[in-house]
């Protein structure tokens, strides 16, 4: 790895911290997610924050990776929002990403990697042992992703039909 | 779903050029691995060559580097070197009958998933895959032995 690329992934690496949400950082999520999805949607964010940033927060867990080494340098680089779901498709207990973004620019510089390996921890301490995810086949970066976190082929098949 | 010789060959050869960033390995030596002829994975390296996945560094200890980026390089970006992956087009022509569109209709799914899990999984990815099952961390579902031989 040249010296620029590796200096600039070790402090990548040392700066971030995930955390949970925080009222404040709403703003930054909505920012975050306008500028991937091309779609603002403040009113669905801000409803997430109030199920997923406040309550049931024992099984619930909306995380943010922050970067910034001052107060003021400080901002969301991620993130990433999960719950333990129960006897869905008569499945047992499990954990459920169902959110997870990255700053286009910090790409490839293990934000995603700590958000994931912070929620498969939280999903641990909440007594589960699987997690699961759902990714559009032709959504190339996601599955890349999750695929490379070592995720697999679950034993379900999504279904979907038209209505007339 | 079975890949042909030829695109298994291209895959493996990816994970070993790609396990070793800055070396190089010659044909001889991925062939011996695997079993294969020299000739046979000549020609399938320079498919790889052409498409920018491989490169090959000549004079004393030779051989090729893996050129391509490990983790965005899919299985599905080097099987479509050798072999077509895509679904059968809807052709009013070919679906002579409503159970010939419907059968493709099903059997286009099954080509949609295939590529699908083929184009989700990176070299670098597979790397891992690899690294546990030889680590012990993925029992090895026992199969028919096959030879690659050509």
């Amino acid at each position: 790895m040249p010296t620029a690329a590796k200096t600039r992934t070790a402090k990548s690496e040392a700066a971030v911290r995930v955390r949970r949400v925080q009222a404040a950082d709403i703003p930054q999520v909505i920012g975050l997610d306008t500028r991937v999805t091309k779609l603002a949607k403040a009113a669905y964010w801000n409803d997430i924050f109030r199920r997923y940033g406040r309550r049931r927060l024992n099984e619930r867990f909306f995380l943010v990776a922050e970067g910034g080494e001052t107060r003021a340098e400080r901002r969301v680089l991620g993130f990433i929002i999960g719950e333990v779901r129960a006897w869905e498709f008569g499945s047992t207990p499990c954990g459920w990403v169902f959110a997870l973004s990255v700053e286009p620019d910090e790409r490839l510089q293990n934000v995603g990697d700590a958000l994931f390996e912070a929620i498969s921890r939280e999903f641990k301490k909440a007594g589960v042992s699987k997690m699961r995810t759902m990714v559009a086949r032709d959504d190339r970066l996601p599955m890349l992703f999750f695929r490379s976190e070592g995720m697999m082929a679950g034993p379900y098949i999504q279904l979907e039909k038209d209505l007339e | 779903m079975r890949l042909q010789i030829s695109s298994r060959l291209a895959i493996f050869a990816a994970l070993e050029l790609a396990a070793r960033e800055g070396s190089q390995l010659s044909v001889a030596e991925i062939g011996e691995k695997y079993g294969v002829s020299s000739h046979h994975l000549a020609k399938v390296m320079h498919v790889m060559g052409r498409a920018g996945l491989v490169r090959s560094v000549r004079g004393a200890g030779g051989g090729y580097q893996f050129s391509g980026n490990p983790r965005r390089t899919t299985l599905l970006d080097i099987a479509q070197l050798f072999e077509e992956l895509s679904s059968v087009e809807s052709d009013a022509a070919h679906d002579a009958t409503p159970e010939d569109a419907a059968l493709r209709q099903v059997l286009n799914e099954i080509d949609d998933i295939a590529r699908a899990t083929l184009g989700s999984i990176t070299i670098a990815t597979m790397r891992k895959l690899v690294d546990r099952r030889a680590n012990g961390r993925e029992p090895v579902k026992p199969g028919p032995r096959k030879s690659l031989r050509t």
